[in-house]
């Protein structure tokens, strides 16, 4: 088989927020970079992120400071993060986003002319610096912008599809062009995975048709570790009607912005629920509510903001109780805001204008004047592959992660607009360590069986007359992750699955595909499967293995937090073919780390 | 339940044809569904691109009915099916496949822009001072998602083939956006008269409308930069110091 060759001292996998972070910095270092992507560069989902990144800037509120944000992240994480992760994450991120404007990032303003801040669940002051409600896409387009001038090799629209290995180290990566279906092999002495989530896995979701877990399962099939996998974050509040839409998400900004969640009977309901570790930073009433989300420093948050875990479950409850929408969701009012302010229809369309404009135009409903019908969707997934917190070294020489497929930072539960932040404050951090690595060693050698099998494996379904869709697999996958691995678990629904995913994985090794590799689509389809597949095992064994419910994993067997589960992170790898589930240890928490939680309260 | 009946165009670079395919049709529904539902069913090599199916990324462009839109935000009870519907990729690039084309031209278009380059801060701590008010307008340049719309639809690039001579419309709002940022220092003026190609905009405003993000491209963007090159370039008294200048 014939194959173009390319090489570079370092390979960045996936152009979003983290992947374009760390090509930047590779490049600056000096040495040469390749950056990989699976759609066209500027495209990525980082290009969702609506409501901000966190970092504790203090513009709005000057009690914010590095040591609040890293309390609230290991609060919100139920303290099974990667401390040190937190940490770095907290100091670092207010620089990362200042450097984002000297790069020509242009943030909505405080009255005297600073960075503004806004409020989200689970950070207890306004910290999200934010573009309007379209944050992610300043992000995307400031790196994209900036790293254009650096001479950075981007390969558009090219797909891996498999690490590849000199002994443990990672060499560099078999590929293939979009366009042609031709067959690349891109030579590197460190690759950097920044690949993004696993969302296609579920049904409902916010993510695109790229979030198959490719870095997840490339790591994972090149005997990396993978940990926290069971910890999925489902957003409480993606579109739910019509059905095209269903899964988009319906950004927290809103509520940040003074909206509130209700049932059908037109019950504020998260004053139900408040949990006792968050009891002393939450509203007692609609009224402190409201004037927390105006900027009053006396006043707690509503109950809204509080972490994303809990408020989906929320929504799950009244939906199950009979007290949802007409479509199965609950309501998100920020119409009634008018009650409050006097240009309540522009003021809505001014913070919230890409939520007006996806409402108008797909659901046909004006967010001014009308409740949003809303429901929990498969947004993030936490867990990952296993990163040195410094340098983000994954435990293969010459393989670094960063971003959402990398794990540690957010622990059993993310909160929101810590992941812009984790992409650029990480996405650095890798680029620089990688940078070091590729400096330090030379290149690998090129295994030409690995190339050879790993071809035969990708042109199968080709040769295979007959066999089922992959669309219609990956489906049926989507279905059946959604039953038996979604938001409520259950160790028998989670044992099914598996049986599940056998099948699954020989309906697809029977899968067959037409046309030609121009461009195809349903080979594409095909070749994810596999990472899906990996992926969603991944999960469903980690989540059998968590016998307790904790952020983003609730298991209606083990209702309650376990603390025995707090002391070590699930891991799964790769042995002799098989996935292996253990337990490695959280590291031991400094003591100034310690008392710095127990300060912040 | 409804059915509807869409006609793709189909086939590579060198050329293709119009292949009809009937699918559901159901409340809610967006063109885009309704190729993912041709893939499903008969056709899971048929090309697209697509990526948030929210209006966000700027992938899905298409030409549906003729008319440039982004497939992901068309409803299908905006459009007449008791007809076929038509579905053809943006016809100013050179056709890929199905409903792809080859926008690689816009990216080497963006490397000849000068960056951004911002003034010294204004603190100490390396930060600078915006006012909202004076945001508000490259804000809504940023917007831009990169969709190529506009380009699609520029007679200068799509009738008259100028790729070479003008940027279109898509790279004057990036331009003006890095040209009225407030810390920008760069001068942009000389590339946009002579390599840019400005004066081929006759401002006819199609770019605007099929603008999915409302950006008014025309007014606020391309005719400001329009006055800028006449006042540098062209303004007689300007001329006059020049020439004194000189001496």
């Amino acid at each position: 088989m014939e194959y173009k060759t390319f090489e570079h001292d370092v390979l960045v996998i996936g152009a979003g927020g983290a992947g374009l972070r760390a090509a930047i910095e590779a490049s600056a270092a000096g040495v040469s970079v390749g950056l990989i992507c699976k759609s066209l560069l500027g495209k990525a989902h980082t290009v969702m992120a609506e409501g901000g990144m966190a970092a504790a800037l203090a513009n709005v509120d000057d009690r914010d400071n590095w040591k609040v944000h890293f309390s609230d992240t290991m609060r919100g994480g139920q303290y099974v993060n990667n401390w040190r992760m937190a940490e770095l994450h907290a100091k670092e991120a207010p620089d990362r986003v200042r450097e984002l404007e000297a790069w020509g990032a242009v943030f909505d303003r405080t009255k005297d002319g600073k960075i503004l801040q806004r409020n989200f669940g689970g950070h207890r002051y306004p910290r999200l610096a934010h573009v309007g409600d379209r944050t992610g896409l300043e992000l995307i387009r400031t790196l994209q912008d900036h790293g254009i001038h650096q001479g950075i090799d981007v390969h558009m629209e090219v797909t891996v599809i498999s690490l590849l290995k000199d002994g443990d180290r990672v060499v560099g990566v078999f590929a293939y062009e979009r366009e042609h279906g031709r067959f690349r092999v891109f030579k590197a002495k460190a690759v950097i995975l920044a690949t993004g989530g696993v969302g296609r896995a579920y049904k409902i979701t916010s993510n695109s048709w790229e979030g198959t877990g490719d870095g997840h399962a490339l790591a994972y099939h090149a005997g990396a570790e993978l940990i926290d996998m069971e910890f999925i974050q489902f957003h409480p509040t993606g579109m739910v009607w019509p059905p095209s839409v269903r899964g988009i998400l319906v950004t927290e900004g809103v509520r940040g912005e003074g909206g509130i969640l209700k049932n059908n009977e037109g019950k504020r309901f998260m004053f139900d629920d408040i949990p006792d570790n968050y009891k002393d930073q939450t509203a007692k009433d609609a009224e402190e509510g409201w004037r927390y989300t105006q900027g009053d420093k006396t006043a707690n948050r509503p109950p809204e903001l509080l972490t994303r875990d809990h408020v989906a479950r929320c929504i799950n409850r009244e939906v199950k109780a009979g007290r949802g929408s007409p479509h199965g969701g609950v309501f998100l009012d920020i119409a009634w805001i008018k009650e409050k302010l006097p240009n309540a229809a522009e003021h809505i369309k001014r913070k919230l204008p890409s939520m007006y404009h996806q409402f108008m135009q797909l659901a046909n409903l004006d967010i001014t004047t009308t409740p949003m019908e809303v429901g929990p969707t498969t947004h993030y997934i936490m867990g990952g592959i296993r990163v040195d917190a410094d340098t983000q070294a994954s435990t293969l020489p010459g393989l670094y992660a960063a971003g959402e497929c990398a794990s540690g930072i957010n622990g059993a539960n993310r909160l929101g607009g810590n992941s812009l932040s984790d992409l650029i404050v990480f996405g650095k951090r890798a680029g620089e360590y990688a940078a070091e690595f590729a400096k330090a060693n030379g290149h690998g050698t090129i295994d030409d069986a690995q190339i050879e099998t790993e071809t035969k494996r990708a042109i199968e379904p080709f040769d295979r007359d007959g066999g089922e869709n992959p669309f219609v697999i990956q489906n049926d996958l989507q279905d059946m992750m959604q039953k038996l691995v979604g938001i409520v678990r259950v160790e028998d629904e989670m044992k099914e699955a598996l049986d599940g995913l056998k099948k699954l994985n020989e309906r697809t090794a029977k899968s067959s595909v037409t046309g030609n590799v121009d461009f195809n689509p349903g080979w594409h389809t095909a070749l994810d499967l596999r990472n899906l597949l990996t992926v969603s095992e991944a999960i469903t064994r980690s989540a059998i293995e968590r016998k307790e419910s904790r952020g983003g994993q609730f298991r209606d067997d083990y209702p309650d937090k376990d603390p025995e589960f707090a002391k070590f992170n699930i891991a799964a790898k790769e042995v002799n073919g098989e996935m292996r589930i253990s337990h490695v240890p959280l590291p031991e928490m400094p003591a100034e780390l310690k008392q710095v939680i127990e300060e912040m309260g | 339940m409804a059915t509807a009946i869409f006609s793709v165009r189909r086939g590579g670079r060198e050329g293709g044809e119009m292949v009809d395919y009937q699918t559901q049709v159901t409340e809610g529904m967006v063109v885009l569904d309704a190729v993912h539902q041709i893939q499903a069913e008969t056709a899971p090599d048929l090309a697209c691109r697509w990526n948030c199916k929210a209006g966000k990324c700027g992938s899905c462009s298409a030409e549906i009915n003729g008319k440039p839109q982004l497939m992901c935000m068309t409803r299908l009870d905006t459009i007449d099916v008791t007809q076929p519907v038509t579905i053809e990729p943006m016809r100013a690039f050179p056709p890929v496949k199905d409903l792809i084309s080859d926008v690689s031209w816009n990216y080497e278009v963006k490397k000849r822009i000068k960056k951004f380059k911002p003034r010294p801060p204004d603190a100490e701590d390396g930060t600078w001072r915006m006012q909202q008010e004076d945001i508000d307008r490259v804000q809504e340049f940023r917007k831009c998602i990169e969709c190529f719309l506009c380009q699609d639809v520029c007679h200068v690039l799509r009738d008259h083939v100028k790729h070479e001579e003008f940027i279109g419309p898509r790279f004057l709002v990036y331009t003006a956006a890095l040209e009225m940022h407030p810390l920008d220092t760069e001068n942009r003026t000389e590339e946009l008269k002579d390599a840019f190609g400005i004066g081929y905009c006759n401002i006819t405003k199609c770019c605007t409308k099929v603008c999915p993000e409302h950006i008014t491209i025309t007014d606020n963007a391309i005719i400001p930069l329009k006055e800028r090159v006449v006042d540098e370039h062209y303004d007689p008294l300007k001329k006059l110091v020049k020439l004194f200048r000189k001496k």
